[in-house]
């Protein structure tokens, strides 16, 4: 699905956010990327999104080299890549029906969009279907900064249901919500994207729920792939390299690394789910 | 320091004196003035000879901002920097051709609209006039074309402190600029156009008196050939026919401010 070769990303004023990443992901596959935080990670996903351009290095999308893609061949090509953010970036002001119908805005005409705006009747069918799947089918018509964290974040997820993409990147989905309600989101998304198939790469916080949910590990630090192992094969010192002089996340690694599971035994891989 | 030294400065060359109040030939001038106003010309014929202006006076804030709003659409747009060529809808984008395109449209929009809302309602009015002669409609244009000044710089204001998280959602999934337009940008953007908009209006209502100094029809033409004529008893009623009109107006508008903007 993904190529990535010594891809770089340097912003204006100086700041290299990505540092020469190199990185291959197959169709349906599920993957976790850890790291300390200010590693890079949101960049690499608004890379692979194609929001932000690479300054250096390619990246290919199914086979597709990105960098040569017209402005209508780059919009099809994002109708394809359905992205989940941890700030949900939902419409407040809106219906949580036409944040929820605005995943059809890359197939839709300006015209349907606009009629749907007026009037959500006629499309509120898939909207619902997306809802309920995500468990609040009752909040098809709740103005949407009415709901909870939880709530919105499964709205956002309900809108990339609606675009049906082919890929799923979900940056640290469940960060601004507690525990439980992480544990939920995270099996959700992994559920939905196994069914259909779809693959999934996960930008994540913790540990536990990376290792827990996800086949393969990807450990990213100043802008560089530390280590892409199965998640088997992710070692103590590994993390703790990996989490070196971050003091928070080091904390929080001795704690699971001594047995005191935060989110239990929910936590775990989906038999027969490895690579 | 600096503050103190502008006031004083200021006090001097705007020739600010109190005491031109008092002067034996001010007093008189006022007392003339109050006099004459008192008692407020009410009879029948009068006021319902003013109805007339009353109207105009209403009509010309409405389709004045109604010019001002179809000017400052097209050209607000343009004007919206995250729109036409900066930030997280043009990341992608090509360098050269299309992105310049989208700096001279802000840059001449930016320019156009600085250029409507410097030169003073009053003096648009004074050049509509000799354009179009006496009446109603030079004062509209003065204030379609000034208030379009500030409505257009404003609307690019408030659509660049959108959000842009929204937007850069939608984006990602494939949505296209109307899109982001419609369900990412004006959802956040609408009340708040809509309140200053409104706002406007309310100053249209006052603006269309000044205006009718200079022969642009409405209340102010007749508040201007009263004073001339020393019927300061019929400057009272006129003014006081506008304290009604922009409290009406005042009303009018936060009402619909409070149905839409919640």
């Amino acid at each position: 699905m993904y190529e990535l070769v010594e891809v770089r990303k340097v912003f204006r004023g100086g700041d290299v956010a990505v540092d020469g990443i190199s990185l291959t992901v197959g169709a349906g596959e599920h993957v976790a990327f850890i790291g300390p935080s200010g590693a890079g990670k949101t960049t690499l996903f608004r890379i692979m999104n194609l929001t932000l351009r690479p300054s250096e290095g390619a990246m290919r999308f199914d086979g597709v080299d990105v960098a040569g893609l017209s402005e209508r061949a780059l919009r099809l090509a994002r109708t394809r890549i359905g992205t989940i953010y941890q700030q949900h970036n939902l419409v407040g002001r809106l219906r949580v029906v036409h944040n929820v119908l605005a995943g059809n805005l890359g197939r839709w005409s300006t015209l349907t969009a606009l009629a749907s705006l007026a009037s959500p009747r006629r499309d509120a069918e898939g909207a619902t279907r997306a809802l309920a799947q995500v468990g609040i089918g009752e909040k098809l018509y709740a103005r949407t900064d009415e709901l909870s964290g939880g709530q919105q974040q499964r709205v956002a997820i309900a809108r990339v249901l609606v675009q049906n993409p082919d890929v799923i990147l979900a940056d640290e989905p469940v960060s601004s919500v507690d525990p439980s309600l992480a544990l939920s989101i995270v099996t959700l998304l992994r559920d939905l994207s196994h069914e259909s198939r779809k693959t999934l790469l996960m930008n994540l916080h913790s540990v536990e729920l990376a290792l827990g949910f996800f086949p393969r590990i990807v450990g990213v630090r100043d802008g560089r792939v530390r280590f892409d192992l199965s998640a088997e094969k992710v070692t103590p010192e590994l993390l703790g390299e990996l989490y070196a002089g971050h003091r928070d996340d080091e904390v929080a690694l001795e704690r699971f690394t001594i047995g005191e599971e935060f989110y239990g035994r929910a936590c775990r891989p989906l038999p027969g789910f490895g690579k | 320091m600096a503050f103190g030294l502008t006031l004083l400065a200021s006090l001097r060359l705007a020739q600010v004196d109190p005491r031109a109040f008092f002067t034996p030939g001010a007093a008189a001038s006022v007392a003339r003035f109050v006099g004459g106003m008192f008692p407020p010309k009410l009879d029948a014929e009068f006021l319902h000879l003013m109805l007339r202006p009353a109207t105009e006076t209403i009509q010309i804030s409405v389709m004045g901002t109604v010019i001002a709003v179809a000017i400052a659409i097209p050209l607000g747009l343009l004007a919206t920097s995250s729109l036409t060529w900066r930030g997280i809808l043009h990341e992608r984008r090509a360098e050269g051709g299309a992105r310049w395109l989208g700096v001279a449209g802000y840059g001449v929009s930016r320019a156009v609209l600085s250029v409507f809302r410097s030169i003073p309602e009053y003096v648009w009015a004074f050049m509509f006039v000799r354009a179009v002669g006496l009446g109603p409609f030079p004062g509209v244009l003065a204030i379609g074309v000034a208030y379009g000044g500030m409505l257009g710089k404003v609307y690019s204001e408030i659509l660049e402190g959108a959000d842009p998280g929204p937007l850069e959602a939608l984006r990602a999934g494939g949505a296209t600029r109307l899109g982001v337009i419609a369900y990412g940008l004006m959802p956040q953007a609408l009340p708040n156009l809509v309140s200053y908009t409104l706002y406007r209006w309310e100053c249209a209502i006052r603006a269309s008196a000044i205006l009718g100094f200079v022969g642009a029809g409405g209340l102010g033409q007749q508040i201007e050939l009263s004073m001339r004529m020393f019927q300061f008893d019929e400057f009272l009623t006129l003014i006081g026919m506008l304290l009604v009109l922009v409290t009406a107006v005042d009303v009018v508008s936060g009402q619909i401010r409070r149905r839409l903007v919640r």
